[in-house]
């Protein structure tokens, strides 16, 4: 069976600028960045100027390119979360996204792995979300769905999201880091998996990769802490969206899968320090899991706006008794759909 | 620094199936030499296996499963590796380790020789996380942790039932896939362990597996298989099925992935093909069977829910085919069998003896 290919010229790969010199990390991944185009989204809090290398096919967003386009709203596009603006603003169907503290992950042997054809290669062959394969995903070359593995299921769904990792410094939340300062990822797991249906799992921003135009929606800056900072430690922004995208994915029979590609994740930040500040993200996960667990859209919702909406109504209800930052998240979420209509180019497209 | 892994030589039982010779124990020697081993021996009763000195174990075959299970012995397959769960009815042990005799010592990428069993025990020794799907995989392993995002009251996990081991070059595919890739090798060594979520199912091997038995002992049946019945190779598949339903339901927790053996001997794709044929299409209705099966409040042993679950396949497979309504017997005629071997105890038991 084939599966189309992905053409670099569907395919934008966004950058949120959160330090003013861009050089090196643009250098570290030229060899795979330079055939596509780049949306550079320059943290509107940040005053210097940006540099950016030569030779790379760009278009470079800043705070006054943000309000004109924006207009009136009430998301706050900043920190982490204005790189969601360059998921309004690209005309791709797929984005790759990548932290600016990440530079491409090594080989036992030197050789760089390239992050961004191994998310393309996820997003191009389908996930398996309704039985597990052991021997992780199927179509990869020289493996294969087992023994025992359902015929009827093997053609498997359209795979929206893929959800890569890190080495050196794993995705940890402050206290686990605090706790373990010395602990780095070192660990190269050559796999990557479907996440099956109505498992949750804490999407992480920092490496990710998704068709645009049937997921984008789903994938917005919802819940903001009150302390967010500019550390990975301090916000759940992804954590939220990605929980969002999953129940969306389960609903509409999409895939999301998880594994490889890696990034190399510098050493930035204290993780005793943010541990300072008050940890919301933490307690507020408690809340939102049972209530993921237990969401359930309506038939009549077929593409990831309508989901949106529904979720968002559901939060209110639910959780915006439980704390204000959940209806703020609500609200931001019919925002998003509201944005996603009128700035994204893309008219909906029901799950495949 | 890490701890040791204990040894539990004298919690674990080792279970093989065999029906030719068991030469495959040289290699293991090292790593299983300090355990007891149940040797279920398929086939011709009259043969004599040979088992290479110096090990510990007892061996069973046909007569002797007729012998002590009188009647019951009906749920033993004969001429098939299912026979191997009379192994695990008749240990006396916490936790069986079982694998099969074209298995060998496999290498990791480094080239050092992977101590299976050391692996499975650290597996089933730590808690399972089957809640939230962590993207480091198994938190517990050194090196790793839970990621941002997990929530804390989820972190302690649950206990681990199923450790499920994976295998090196010959992989396990069904015959249709053999026969389409003959040559094709598994080379790519995963370095993780997984829990799989709950609500998910796979498809369980039995060629390199560990399980606790008392927390899920009596739902590791492996079916009626072989001689005189209509179906082969789905054995492990089905307890598979089961022991998962049974411990999402009960809260315990299946990881599957390291570690790796090496599977040597590729079996015949048109023998398996015509042992598999059947279940290549009643697979279709029993994994939406399991995907919604559910099982009581009351059901809080695996003994009522497996019986529960023997229930339910009586009245939904039956129509399938009338093979299901013999199998749904044979799994109450196992439960009652496990029982009688195994009645609550208050001391622990002596090995059986060697033959």
């Amino acid at each position: 069976m084939s599966h189309p290919i992905i053409k670099d010229d569907e395919v934008d790969v966004v950058i949120l600028a959160t330090q003013p010199d861009l050089t090196s990390f643009l250098e570290e991944w030229r060899p795979m960045f330079s055939r596509y185009h780049l949306i550079i989204i320059k943290d509107p809090d940040m005053q210097k100027d940006l540099k950016i290398p030569e030779g790379f096919n760009h278009d470079l967003y800043m705070k006054s390119d943000m309000d004109r386009i924006l207009g009136s709203t009430s998301i706050r596009f900043s920190g982490y979360s204005c790189r969601y603006f360059g998921y309004l603003v690209s005309r791709k169907k797929y984005i790759v996204t990548v932290d600016d503290d990440c530079v491409p992950a090594k080989d036992g042997r030197g050789f760089l792995f390239d992050a961004v054809a191994q998310h393309i290669s996820n997003l191009r062959f389908p996930a398996t979300p309704f039985f597990f394969n052991t021997l992780y995903d199927p179509y990869q070359k020289g493996a294969d769905f087992v023994r025992g593995y359902p015929f009827s299921l093997r053609n498997g769904v359209k795979c929206v999201l893929s959800c890569g990792l890190w080495l050196n410094l794993a995705d940890y939340d402050a206290p686990t880091q605090a706790l373990k300062p010395d602990e780095r990822n070192s660990r190269y797991v050559d796999a990557v998996l479907t996440v099956p249906l109505k498992a949750m799992m804490p999407l992480s921003g920092i490496n990710i990769a998704f068709d645009r135009e049937v997921i984008g929606p789903a994938l917005f800056p919802g819940l903001r802490l009150a302390g967010e900072g500019k550390q990975r430690w301090e916000t759940i922004e992804d954590i939220w969206c990605g929980m969002c995208a999953k129940v969306v994915c389960d609903h509409l029979s999409l895939g999301v899968k998880s594994g490889t590609p890696y990034v190399w994740r510098k050493e930035t930040g204290n993780a005793i320090e943010t541990l300072k500040k008050e940890w919301q993200g933490m307690k507020l996960m408690e809340e939102v899991v049972p209530f993921f667990q237990s969401v359930k859209l309506p038939e009549t919702a077929v593409v990831a706006e309508d989901c949106v909406l529904e979720i968002a109504t559901m939060v209110k209800k639910r959780l915006g008794p439980v704390d204000p930052l959940f209806g703020q998240a609500a609200d931001a979420m019919v925002e998003w759909v509201r944005l996603w209509k009128a700035v994204a180019s893309v008219s909906p497209t029901p799950g495949v | 620094m890490a701890e040791a892994t204990p040894l539990l030589k004298d919690e674990l039982d080792i279970v093989i199936p065999t029906i030719r010779n068991l030469d495959f124990l040289e290699m293991w020697r090292p790593y299983f030499q300090p355990y007891h081993m149940i040797i279920v021996q398929d086939g011709d009763p009259s043969k004599v296996i040979k088992v290479p000195e110096g090990f510990d174990y007892e061996l069973y075959n046909r007569n002797d499963i007729n012998k002590i299970l009188g009647p019951k012995a009906s749920c033993i397959s004969f001429k098939d590796s299912a026979c191997r769960c009379f192994g695990y009815m008749v240990s006396k042990k916490k936790y069986i380790f079982t694998i099969d005799d074209d298995c060998f010592v496999a290498k990791d990428p480094s080239g050092k020789e992977i101590n299976a069993l050391s692996q499975h025990i650290k597996n089933i020794l730590s808690p399972s996380s089957p809640y939230f799907f962590n993207t480091l995989y198994d938190p517990f392993r050194e090196g790793a942790d839970y990621v941002r995002g997990y929530p804390f009251s989820l972190r302690e996990g649950v206990p681990t039932a199923v450790s499920h081991g994976l295998w090196l070059n010959i992989p396990d595919y069904d015959a249709p896939t053999q026969l389409v890739k003959p040559l094709e090798k598994n080379t790519r060594y995963v370095d993780a362990v997984m829990t799989i979520p709950k609500g998910t199912l796979f498809p369980m091997c039995g060629m390199n597996l560990t399980f606790d038995r008392d927390l899920i002992g009596p739902a590791m049946y492996f079916g009626l298989m072989g001689d005189g019945q209509p179906i082969g190779r789905y054995d492990d598949m089905w307890a598979g099925w089961c022991v998962k339903v049974i411990c999402d339901h009960l809260g315990l927790g299946v990881k599957t992935g390291l570690p790796y053996i090496w599977h040597s001997k590729a079996s015949n794709p048109f023998v398996n093909l015509k042992k598999e044929y059947k279940g290549i299409f009643w697979q279709e209705e029993i994994i939406p069977f399991f995907q919604a099966a559910t099982l009581s409040k009351e059901a809080i042993t695996v003994q009522q829910c497996y019986i529960e679950l023997s229930k339910q396949v009586k009245e939904k497979l039956s129509k399938l085919d009338p093979y299901f309504d013999k199998l749904a017997d044979a799994m109450v005629t196992w439960i009652e069998a496990w029982d009688e071997l195994n009645p609550p105890k208050k001391t622990k038991l002596p090995n059986g003896t060697a033959k």
